[in-house]
């Protein structure tokens, strides 16, 4: 039954709204601004010359370059170790099932300082040195949760006899899996993908603890935003961060929903 | 257990759920595997042969059509993954389909098909691949009561036409009944009693068969011991105990009555056992707590000397 809200709920919830979202739009506005030592509000005058100035920085760039790199390849494993794991626990009772379960999860329930730390020194002791794979490393560990999770819930929305049915039918593992197991899962897949990306690339507390000289993206920005010199870049490079994580988070949701039924259990 | 279906049989195994007729069904499909023995599908030893290599096909009891394929595909993929070409394997899955009485439906998806429907196209993806055996995991337990008694009918006539060995799993004594050529009793693990339908329902072999298939009355050994001086517990079915005036071969107190219809079931109390009696329609009802004689035609006492007595 749906009830009519009162005006003053309607208010309460669009100044709840407006809190969370103008700050954001006022980081838009000031990549157009033309003072570029401090955040004057309102701007004295609006330009376009700051994108042309973050196109000709080749720090922005490099950071660039290596956010996607890290998040490409932390998403990749991710994939990989998330979707078997996400199998096992789904498919097969064995001993110690729910603990794996939780040691899995337990990443992204933990602050990042504390995963960030851990590692530091996990890798301080086996005498690692810091480098790309590090940060990748890093990210992996919070990425595999997400798609993990997406994985976990999908197998089990599907049920088990569909893939009986495919043996039965004449089909090898090999066949089932491919014709079977992939159509049924790959949306899940592919959503859990998108948002391990999306983490991985605006990640700062893990990267700060596992990276060597090497700056991603936010870990730049951080940096930049003590140094009042040419600020509007920061600015111009948030844009550039919420559109690349946004778009991936919007195809997640998009691929996930209208999917609560369980696969093949419809009578 | 030991358990041997022939050739071209519709052949049901019954039991409560949890008794071991759905465990038996999988190790003939190849799902499990036993810890000792062997499964032998026509002379030869199937037993280490995996699912997608043994002459048999399931039909499941969630139907476990796949939600991505349309039915035609759905159909087709037995023959799909066996490499067969498009066009026959288009050919012979239009044909199973229009067998099951759904041609015309290629196109659907299986959300869009009603329960029944999806029963179908479930027998239509299996008997394209033209088993040997078919194997049927409480197909109808899903549909309501009208599209199951037909359903029944149908199944029973597929099975006729094609001459092909059933073997179907059920909780429902009713359906094992009036659809197979023989029955298994399934209780606990153990197959109580093999037979055809008539037989395992006028001659149970064991109380649990007795009380499972067609609700009988269990005389206990004392009482047998009784009447007619054998101690083996008796079954005494409720359709075949008459009421008499006096001079009965067993009397006992009234204490229920339940209108069912085409007739009329009455609770006994016979010295400490409760004994139903069905009273045909146009009887008298006796009243509660009244003092009832009972008789039986001398055949009707059958005595059960089966392994679990």
């Amino acid at each position: 039954m749906h009830s009519k809200a009162t005006l003053g709920l309607k208010v309460a919830a669009m100044c709840g709204l407006l809190f969370l979202h103008l700050p954001i739009l006022l980081i838009f506005v000031y990549a157009f601004t033309t003072e570029d030592k401090s955040y004057q509000w309102p701007p004295p005058g609006l330009t376009l010359q700051w994108f042309g100035v973050t196109w000709n920085r080749p720090d922005v760039w490099e950071a660039l370059g290596l956010s996607l790199r890290v998040a490409a390849i932390s998403t990749v494993i991710a994939m990989v170790l998330g979707t078997l794991c996400a199998a096992a626990v789904a498919r097969f009772r064995f001993f110690g099932r729910e603990t794996i379960s939780l040691l899995v999860i337990l990443p992204i329930a933990l602050p990042g300082i504390i995963t960030g730390i851990s590692l530091r020194s996990a890798f301080n002791i086996a005498d690692i040195p810091f480098s790309f794979w590090t940060i990748v490393l890093g990210h992996a560990t919070f990425c595999i949760v997400v798609v993990y999770n997406n994985a976990v819930a999908r197998f089990r929305r599907t049920s088990s006899s569909l893939v009986e049915a495919s043996m039965d039918l004449g089909a090898t593992y090999f066949q089932t899996l491919r014709f079977v197991i992939m159509p049924n899962i790959a949306t899940a897949l592919l959503a859990g993908g998108m948002l391990a990306f999306a983490l991985s690339f605006d990640e700062v507390i893990v990267t700060t603890f596992t990276a060597g000289q090497q700056q991603t993206l936010p870990i730049w920005m951080l940096e930049e935003l003590v140094r009042p010199r040419q600020r509007p870049v920061t600015n111009v490079v948030a844009l550039l961060v919420v559109l690349v994580t946004f778009v991936p988070i919007l195809a997640a949701y998009y691929l996930t929903r209208g999917t609560e039924t369980v696969a093949g259990q419809g009578k | 257990m030991n358990l041997d279906i022939a050739e071209g049989e519709f052949f049901a195994l019954l039991g409560p759920s949890g008794s071991g007729k759905t465990t038996c069904l999988r190790l003939i499909a190849g799902f499990e595997q036993p810890t000792s023995g062997s499964v032998v599908i026509f002379g030869e030893d199937a037993t280490r042969v995996p699912p997608y290599r043994r002459p048999v096909n399931t039909v499941f009891q969630d139907y476990a059509l796949f939600p991505h394929l349309n039915i035609l595909d759905n159909v087709a993929y037995g023959l799909m993954v066996r490499g067969e070409k498009k066009a026959a394997r288009r050919q012979a899955s239009e044909e199973a389909l229009s067998l099951v009485a759904l041609a015309g439906f290629g196109g659907r998806k299986p959300s869009e098909l009603s329960g029944g429907q999806r029963q179908r196209v479930a027998l239509a993806r299996a008997l394209v691949l033209k088993p040997k055996v078919l194997l049927l995991d409480e197909p109808l337990g899903a549909l309501d009561l009208k599209l199951r008694e037909q359903m029944q009918t149908e199944l029973k006539a597929l099975q006729r036409r094609l001459g092909i060995t059933f073997i179907f799993v059920t909780h429902d004594q009713g359906e094992a009944l009036s659809m197979a050529d023989r029955v298994a009793v399934f209780d606990r693990g153990h197959i109580q009693q093999i037979g055809a339908p008539q037989n395992v329902y006028d001659r149970p072999e064991t109380p649990f068969v007795a009380d499972f298939v067609g609700s009988s009355n269990v005389l206990p050994a004392h009482l047998v011991a009784q009447l007619i001086g054998e101690t083996a517990p008796a079954s005494l079915r409720p359709e075949q105990i008459h009421l008499t005036s006096a001079d009965g071969k067993l009397s006992g107190k009234v204490i229920g009555s339940a209108f069912l219809g085409a007739a009329t079931r009455l609770e006994l109390d016979v010295e400490g056992n409760s004994l139903s009696v069905l009273l045909p329609k146009a009887a008298s009802v006796p009243e509660l707590d009244s003092t009832v004689h009972l008789t039986w035609d001398k055949d009707a006492l059958h005595v059960m000397r089966g392994p679990d007595v």
